[in-house]
């Protein structure tokens, strides 16, 4: 048994401990926002927040959760994804939308680290988001986008 | 899953094959060589085996972020050094590595992990040194974290990341020998005068 909170509710699993978290937000907890994409850490696509920092959750045995706080994108709160949510919409960031989920975390919590981040800093940090869409350039204007929203 | 990411990112992971582990002769191998200096700068040559193998040079780059297989090819994704050798703000080690190796639920090969996760500090960086230059730099306080040569002993012999060498995870070649092997290699070549090669 595994016991873990997701989204602020706390949640029991009796699963096999070398599951990975992604099998159990999506199949068990119904919270299908957060995606599959490649299973080995290489896309993104499934990154959530496990105690308040991102992480790949393909690649994440359900049994090293154990205690920890999960936040998926259903569960997002506060200033900076809300910016950046109004921003990804704003100049349609997303297309086919498969990796959005990820994205939207990961530059969350860029912002949450670096409020005015450079290009560079952009780059750094959303370099394990691939977007088969290839909206880079778009991606990185939304995070500015956001970032001076946030400075009010 | 596209088919084409999934091969894609599998090649990446597992493009190297690992090979068989190589071995590291004790230090009673060493007693013929009469001189003891000589006899120390060969102990460190063989310890030498361990310090330039893939496990330990990709998580010691003398420039920005690791290489990682055993053809230490660049790191995918690719990811920078950031200021504490944990990568950048957003993107820190931890968002992939967590606190042990993790088999791949899909496919073959794993991503590794321990705890702590991080590059080695940019001063004990030694990838494309000589094995001379490694060992002048291991030896120098200024560059090897402050340790003495017993506190270099220690490392060795029981630090846990160097002991992943050993237990890489599958696709990864272990480095050769065994951590207790390198550390009686180290004990030997201390007590020779811990010398370097020329």
């Amino acid at each position: 048994m595994t016991t873990l909170t997701v989204n602020g509710k706390e949640v029991t699993v009796d699963l096999d401990p070398d599951t990975p978290l992604l099998w159990v937000l999506r199949d068990e907890l119904r919270l299908t926002g957060t995606k599959f994409g490649c299973g080995v850490a290489q896309c993104g696509a499934c990154t959530v927040m496990l105690d308040g920092m991102p992480r790949r959750s393909c690649i994440t045995p359900i049994s090293t959760a154990e205690g920890s706080e999960v936040t998926t994108i259903e569960g997002m709160q506060g200033p900076e994804v809300t910016a950046v949510q109004a921003a990804w919409a704003g100049i349609d960031v997303p297309q086919c939308g498969w990796c959005q989920s990820g994205q939207v975390m990961s530059a969350t919590a860029l912002l949450q680290m670096v409020p005015s981040p450079t290009d560079e800093d952009i780059d750094n940090a959303m370099a394990g988001n691939v977007c088969r869409c290839a909206t880079y350039v778009r991606i990185r204007e939304a995070i500015h986008t956001a970032a001076k929203t946030l400075e009010g | 899953m596209k088919p084409s990411l999934r091969a894609l990112a599998v090649l990446l992971m597992v493009a190297a094959p690992a090979t068989a582990q190589e071995t590291l002769q004790p230090p009673a191998a060493f007693d013929s060589i009469t001189d003891q200096t000589a006899r120390s700068a060969a102990l460190f040559e063989e310890m030498g085996k361990v310090l330039q193998s893939p496990r330990c040079l990709n998580c010691h780059p003398v420039t920005g972020g690791p290489t990682q297989g055993d053809d230490m090819h660049k790191h995918m994704p690719p990811v920078v050094r950031g200021e504490a050798d944990f990568g950048a703000p957003g993107m820190n080690c931890s968002t992939c590595h967590g606190s042990e190796n993790v088999s791949f639920a899909t496919g073959p090969g794993s991503i590794p992990g321990h705890e702590p996760w991080a590059l080695a500090p940019l001063s004990m960086g030694w990838q494309g040194l000589s094995l001379s230059d490694i060992c002048v730099q291991l030896k120098d306080p200024a560059r090897n974290g402050n340790r003495d040569l017993e506190a270099l002993y220690k490392h060795n012999a029981t630090d846990g990341l160097v002991g992943w060498g050993w237990e890489p995870g599958e696709g990864r070649t272990p480095a050769p020998g065994s951590q207790a092997d390198f550390a009686a290699l180290t004990r030997a070549w201390i007590d020779t005068g811990s010398a370097c090669p020329q």
